[in-house]
């Protein structure tokens, strides 16, 4: 059901102002750079320390469970990583100004305009993240290592570079925003065409141009728009809206792009091996996954590149090969190959959220002794910091998971039943595919 | 520049400085006259700071905390309970020490692996010149006893040995062997030797010796209560020895991978019958042996050692009765 958020008088000038935006904007970076501190320099006891329990269980679970399921790129329009870089390129915390940067600032290379860096990126932090999710001090030079990144790129390439291209969070939320019912378009793109000085994408005085590099009058998926609202505040035709859209409305006009494809193969493939490796009861392979730099290391993080860039993709492949061959389709693979990934958005989204439950629900409870105490130094500032660690119910937890994993199911098997019968061809192959996935994830988790 | 876009810069700049001061500056007020101390695993570098200084009679106030597992905190030679040290956790602990000298704090809960290992030192100093205390040197090297040595027991018995039986035959003992001093700086074997060959006791059976033998080790130590050295292996020996001190505690894979040795089997009557009091006890208050066997001089106090020996000699006894 489409409802144009921004036709409220009230809603519109509530997005055109900065203050909100700006306001909780300095805020999470306050709790951003506390992490960093706490990380760095509180206790090394995961569950005692603010920087791990507010990042990988509060943001983490808020994040994948409620915002881009529901608001897409929400985040992003709050996340403070890029703020104080483009703070410095734009010189003005506030309204635009004047004054222009004292240096160039570059386009991307044109070869990196893609999401392959973001691939790279998340991959990384993959292969470590059973160390990182767990130490503080490796969180806290994460984060410090993005803060400086994002802060360095904005100094060197023009606006978001480091969100667009590099950010390793970016890219999976840009790639699950597309099933989220939340949009921002234009009204009537006639208009955009016909508007000759295009201040969303330029800036004007009343605000700055996108910094997404996107335009937003050829705006078609959710993907690159960062909902920070430039474009709104911009548009000299209040041409510009914010609204409601039925779950997974981009998913009806799947990418045809090789880098999205492969971001939908590693955030399911990263989704399985994480149940496996955390949650499974093989304890040689989370020791294998701690102990980065070792030999088992070396083998596990081999494994784990195996399973996400070559065994899903290559199965995925065969299923989609197969379908052709059933529907005695003799198009090339490829275009195929890279549509019906749009059912991996929605059966990934379904994966990462049921793998999320399972730890969230055990450490919630964490969240409050850490804001009491976030260094571990034995404050209580709010009096929760004695709270004794108690699971949510937990026996809740199975029926939840299974009821997101078949629904993530049906949701996917629906979605490459419109890009099968759009493409001539089988989409039976590889709904048994996912349907074989959904299997192991439960097999996993239950 | 507007005044909207000024005052913003200025408090975001004075919000995030602040944000990230006032907690390290709490801090530093508020650790004034604490110390804190991190427990870690030993591999991972044990007790931090492992060495305190403190003044005789001042109150030392610590503030313990795990950075990985559970572990304990107690003052070596004290009757002051352990307390635990929990990961995350403060605990704030104050301690007053009457007599200047140095202390030495352990780990009371089997945290990993060399658990032993975790033990640091209180110094502490009086407000006057400190005058030498004399100190009796212990029984293995007043007796000149080579601790390291391994004591075979020259005879063993056939059956398991009676000490109800042993303490009937109290009364033919002569007179020598009743005296702790003797049941100290002998083995059991050696003594049930000396027994046979007393021309006096020839009438006795060598199971009647052995019951004599049985019941002077089980009572003639002086101050040792085996109740209370049970409990001591339990919390101390059991890890590597074993509960029934057959040298297969947890622990005993990873002695055994550093220091190439087992635990020292304690239920073996072969190796233990020939060992006497003052021997073992050698080995627990300097430990060495080439097994990773810690030195617990510093920790237990001299009636707790007799407490302990004294209950390492059930070991081979029950292993017979199996």
């Amino acid at each position: 059901m489409q409802i144009e958020l921004t036709r409220s008088p009230a809603v519109r000038r509530l997005l055109k102002s900065r203050w909100p935006q700006l306001t909780i904007l300095t805020l999470l970076l306050g709790g951003f750079l506390l992490a960093i501190a706490s990380g760095w320099a509180g206790t090394p006891v995961g569950s005692a320390n603010f920087g791990i329990i507010f990042v990988w269980i509060a943001w983490w679970a808020l994040l994948i469970l409620l915002v881009v399921p529901l608001t897409g790129r929400g985040w992003c329009a709050i996340c403070p990583i890029p703020a104080p870089g483009e703070w410095l390129q734009r010189r003005a915390v506030l309204e635009p100004t004047e004054r222009k940067p004292g240096w160039p600032h570059y386009r991307w290379p044109k070869r990196l305009r893609n999401i392959w860096l973001q691939n790279l990126s998340f991959m990384l932090l993959a292969l470590f993240s059973a160390v990182i999710l767990t130490t503080p001090r490796a969180t806290a030079i994460v984060l410090a290592a993005m803060l400086f990144l994002a802060l360095g790129l904005s100094l060197i390439f023009e606006r978001r570079s480091f969100c667009r291209y590099l950010c390793p969070v970016s890219g999976f939320i840009g790639l699950y925003s597309q099933a989220a019912p939340l949009e921002l378009r234009v009204r009537d793109k006639r208009l955009c065409r016909s508007c000759e000085d295009k201040p969303c994408y330029n800036g004007s005085e009343k605000g700055h141009g996108c910094p997404w590099q996107v335009f937003p009058g050829g705006l078609a998926r959710n993907t690159s728009c960062g909902l920070c609202l430039e474009c709104l505040r911009t548009c000299p035709k209040d041409n510009i809206v914010l609204q409601t859209r039925p779950f997974g409305a981009d998913l009806r006009q799947p990418s045809r792009k090789m880098d999205e494809a492969f971001k939908a193969f590693l955030m399911v493939g990263a989704a399985v091996a994480y149940t496996g490796i955390l949650l499974g009861p093989w304890g040689g392979l989370k020791q294998a996954a701690y102990r980065a730099g070792s030999l088992a290391w070396g083998g596990y993080a081999a494994a784990f590149l195996a399973f996400t860039w070559l065994l899903i993709p290559g199965f995925f492949a065969l299923a989609v090969g197969a379908g052709q061959r059933i529907a005695r389709n003799t198009q090339p693979l490829r275009p195929a190959f890279t549509a019906f990934t749009a059912g991996l958005i929605p059966l990934g989204l379904a994966f990462w959220a049921a793998f999320s439950l399972s730890f969230v629900m055990a450490n919630a409870t964490y969240v409050l002794s850490a804001l009491s105490d976030p260094f571990g130094w034995g404050w209580n500032l709010f009096g929760t910091a004695g709270l004794a660690w108690k699971p949510l119910p937990m026996g809740l937890l199975p029926s939840l998971q299974v009821l997101i994993l078949v629904g993530g199911l049906l949701w996917s098997i629906r979605t490459i039943q419109r890009t099968g019968a759009e493409l001539k061809t089988s989409s039976l192959p590889v709904a048994v595919f996912q349907a074989g996935l959904t299997c192991l994830m439960l097999g996993l988790l239950l | 520049m507007r005044r909207a876009e000024r005052a913003c810069r200025i408090a975001i700049l004075a919000g995030l400085l602040l944000l990230l001061a006032v907690p390290f500056l709490a801090r530093k007020a508020e650790a004034r006259g604490i110390v804190e101390v991190h427990a870690r695993m030993a591999v991972a570098g044990g007790w931090m700071p492992g060495f305190i200084l403190a003044q005789a009679g001042v109150p030392l106030h610590l503030r313990l905390t795990s950075d990985d597992v559970t572990h304990g905190f107690a003052i070596g030679q004290s009757d002051r309970p352990a307390v635990d040290v929990l990961p995350g956790k403060m605990t704030d602990l104050t301690l007053t020490f009457d007599k200047p000298g140095t202390y030495t704090f352990y780990c009371t809960r089997w945290c990993g692996p060399d658990h032993w290992r975790m033990r640091g030192t209180i110094q502490v100093n009086g407000s006057s010149p400190q005058v030498p205390q004399p100190v009796l040197a212990p029984l293995y090297t007043r007796l000149g006893a080579d601790i390291d040595a391994p004591h075979p027991a020259p005879a063993l018995p056939a059956s398991p040995p009676s000490v109800s039986r042993g303490a009937a035959l109290a009364n033919r003992l002569p007179g020598s062997v009743l005296s702790p001093d003797y049941v100290l700086s002998h083995s059991p074997a050696q003594a049930f030797q000396e027994l046979r060959a007393d021309p006096r006791l020839a009438s006795l059976t060598e199971a009647d010796l052995w019951d004599a033998v049985a019941y002077l080790w089980e009572t003639h130590i002086p101050g040792g209560d085996t109740a209370e050295g049970k409990k001591l292996y339990s919390q101390n020996c059991a890890a590597c020895h074993g509960e029934t001190g057959g040298g297969d505690g947890v622990f005993a894979p990873d002695v055994k991978a550093l220091a190439g040795k087992s635990p020292a089997n304690l239920a073996d009557p072969g190796s233990m019958l020939g060992a006497s009091p003052a021997v073992l006890q050698g080995k627990i208050l300097r430990g060495g042996m080439g097994t990773g066997m810690p030195a617990w001089g510093p920790v237990l106090t001299e009636l707790q050692t007799w407490d302990l020996v004294s209950y390492l000699y059930s070991f081979p006894f029950e292993e017979m009765q199996k």
